[in-house]
């Protein structure tokens, strides 16, 4: 400290001709600081009003959060209970997967064809090109929650509108990453087919489809991984899967169910992605 | 066609070749079998578990389509029976009040990921391995933050509509709590990426922790951590419009009741809406997205 103290010294007696050779520096207000102010302000403000607009007040808050504190002792330890048996939760599992599993691969089935007319390099024409993409794009703008809404109320309550749900969401995710795969395909191997006197599909065939296909398996299995995720949800309304147990159990107040639910769907999730991580790998890999 | 002959190599020469070929085709071709007939066998599996009908689609599989006529072919009103758009007053009949419910789900979307960004900026920098030392507080930090982004967040909207009511409360929180444990791990991620030379250049200075993050870690991570949290944001615009059907507030409440109702005009009515906000969220974060990163170029 004390061996500082010149040295300090000196640098505070410089500081009136910094201050006067290099103004721009010491201003406290800039306009980035006047505009950052602002737009921290701004935000603050609309916070304000979500609060006061979506009713959330101090009394609430509280009393919530001491409820949720009493049903956190009753999670543990988890168990089962009389609505949720081991046999019904383990038949919602395999229900869960298998939507996943039949959801993504009728998904990736559709959507082969749609990538290639979606893709500019493999494409028949300009309209189709449009018109394909435009339809990905909006079977992909909603909700896989809100299309198996839709299926419910077209083949009933049951997994099978779960699958179609998936589906149906999943066209539009394929198609647009089949599509971009596709266009990203390497050229030299389609012109040494069409060079070789190849007709438009054998460049296809022999120029494109090898390159591709290991990509697209990798995001079949991807999606797949994803998809497990969203089959534990759909059965919120009624499209088969454990979230349908779940939501009861929770709507029921049978916390020790809950807890055990939410650790095997925790442990099946990490597993899929662990197999289907290891697949990827091994694609990549080969391919 | 035309020109020499091209030079042909000897049968003797041709053949081991053709046969190696033809040996490494026949490989393939097997393993795809295999794997062709497994995933065969895994679909009809699958299929037998999830009691897929084909039946029942081939019979309703009209009606899907059906459906969509349905949807947008007026049920009341002068023009009944033809397109909506004929009479789109009719058919936004309660834009209004969709409105102010849009409105909401925007809101909501909006304060959760404000909550759950802020809590992340803290618990990101708190999991990095290279500005944390105690190597407990990392683990347990980081298993916190799994917890909380593992768990749907419908499942967590289920919980807190029973903990704290129905409301769009529930749907704020269970938006903050998964934000929170996805944006977390993020940020943890891009501090770790971080020049490490501000930070020992600082605490060479004598910066407290607290210090040391404010000047030689936020300047750095800053325009990451906005970037990500805008993505969020639009993520969290589509998860706000579904937590309704859970009753944890928003335009999904509107919803679930018109399909559960059969109320098709409606249906129609909120998923356009619904799109195009989606849509239009998106093009607003991705022009402040880039234009973010350009200020950052620029510097």
């Amino acid at each position: 400290m004390s061996a500082s103290a010149p040295l300090a010294e000196a640098a505070r007696s410089r500081l009136p001709a910094l201050r006067a050779a290099h103004p721009a520096q010491f201003r406290t207000v800039t306009p980035m600081r006047t505009a950052v102010a602002a737009v921290v302000l701004g935000m603050l403000a609309l916070f304000v009003f979500s609060v006061w607009r979506l009713e959330i007040d101090w009394a609430r808050l509280l009393a919530g959060f001491g409820r949720l504190f009493d049903f956190i002792p009753q999670m543990i330890p988890p168990g089962t209970t009389r609505g949720a048996t081991w046999p019904t939760i383990l038949h919602a599992l395999a229900e869960t997967l298998a939507i996943a599993f039949l959801g993504t691969l009728l998904a990736a089935i559709i959507a082969l064809p749609v990538g290639f007319l979606a893709a500019r390099n493999t494409t028949v024409n300009g309209a189709v090109r449009i018109l394909s993409r435009r339809s990905l794009d909006g079977l992909r703008g909603i909700d896989a929650l809100i299309w198996a809404l839709i299926w419910v109320s077209v083949v009933g309550l049951g997994p099978f509108a779960g699958v179609l749900a998936i589906m149906t969401g999943d066209i539009g995710t394929f198609g647009k990453l089949f599509s971009e795969a596709i266009e990203a395909a390497d050229r030299k191997s389609q012109e040494g087919v069409v060079a070789a006197g190849g007709s438009g599909a054998a460049r296809v065939r022999f120029g494109v489809v090898p390159q591709v296909l290991p990509v697209l398996a990798g995001q079949v299995l991807y999606l797949f991984e994803s998809n497990t995720r969203s089959s534990t949800i759909i059965g919120i309304v009624g499209a088969g899967g454990i979230g349908l147990i779940l939501a009861e159990m929770i709507r029921t107040m049978e916390w020790e169910a809950v807890s055990l639910m939410i650790l095997l769907i925790l442990a099946m999730v990490a597993m899929i992605d662990f197999v289907s991580g290891r697949l990827r790998r091994r694609l990549i890999g080969g391919g | 066609m035309s020109g020499a002959a091209l030079p042909l190599l000897g049968p003797e020469r041709l053949q081991p070749l053709l046969a190696g070929y033809a040996a490494v085709r026949r490989a393939e071709r097997q393993r795809l079998l295999l794997g062709g007939a497994i995933v065969l066998a895994l679909a009809l599996l699958a299929g037998w578990v999830a009691e897929v009908r084909p039946a029942v689609l081939w019979d309703r599989g009209g009606e899907f389509f059906g459906y969509f006529g349905r949807l947008f072919t007026l049920e009341a009103g002068r023009h009944a029976g033809t397109g909506v758009w004929n009479d789109p007053a009719e058919w936004f009949w309660g834009l209004g009040r969709w409105m102010r419910q849009l409105v909401d789900t925007l809101l909501m979307a909006y304060v959760g990921t404000l909550v759950g960004c802020l809590g992340a900026f803290l618990f990101g920098m708190l999991s990095a391995d290279n500005l944390v030392r105690s190597a407990p507080l990392r683990w347990g930090v980081r298993r916190f933050l799994e917890i909380c982004r593992t768990v749907p967040e419908i499942v967590f909207a289920l919980i807190f509509v029973i903990a704290f009511g129905l409301g769009p409360l529930a749907g704020v929180l269970a938006i903050a709590i998964h934000t929170f444990g996805a944006q977390g791990k993020l940020f943890s991620e891009i501090c770790e990426n971080i020049d490490m030379k501000p930070v020992d250049g600082v605490v060479a200075a004598g910066a407290s922790w607290p210090l040391m993050a404010r000047f030689a870690v936020v300047p750095q991570v800053l325009p990451g951590f906005l970037s990500y949290a805008l993505l969020r944001f639009e993520i969290n615009v589509r998860g706000a419009a579904v937590l309704g059907f859970v009753g944890a507030g928003g335009i999904g409440q509107d919803l679930v009741e018109a399909v559960r109702k059969f109320y098709y005009n409606d249906v129609a009515a909120l998923l356009v809406l619904i799109i195009l906000t989606v849509v239009v969220i998106d093009l607003a974060t991705g022009w402040l997205r880039r234009r973010l990163l350009g200020a950052e170029l620029g510097q």
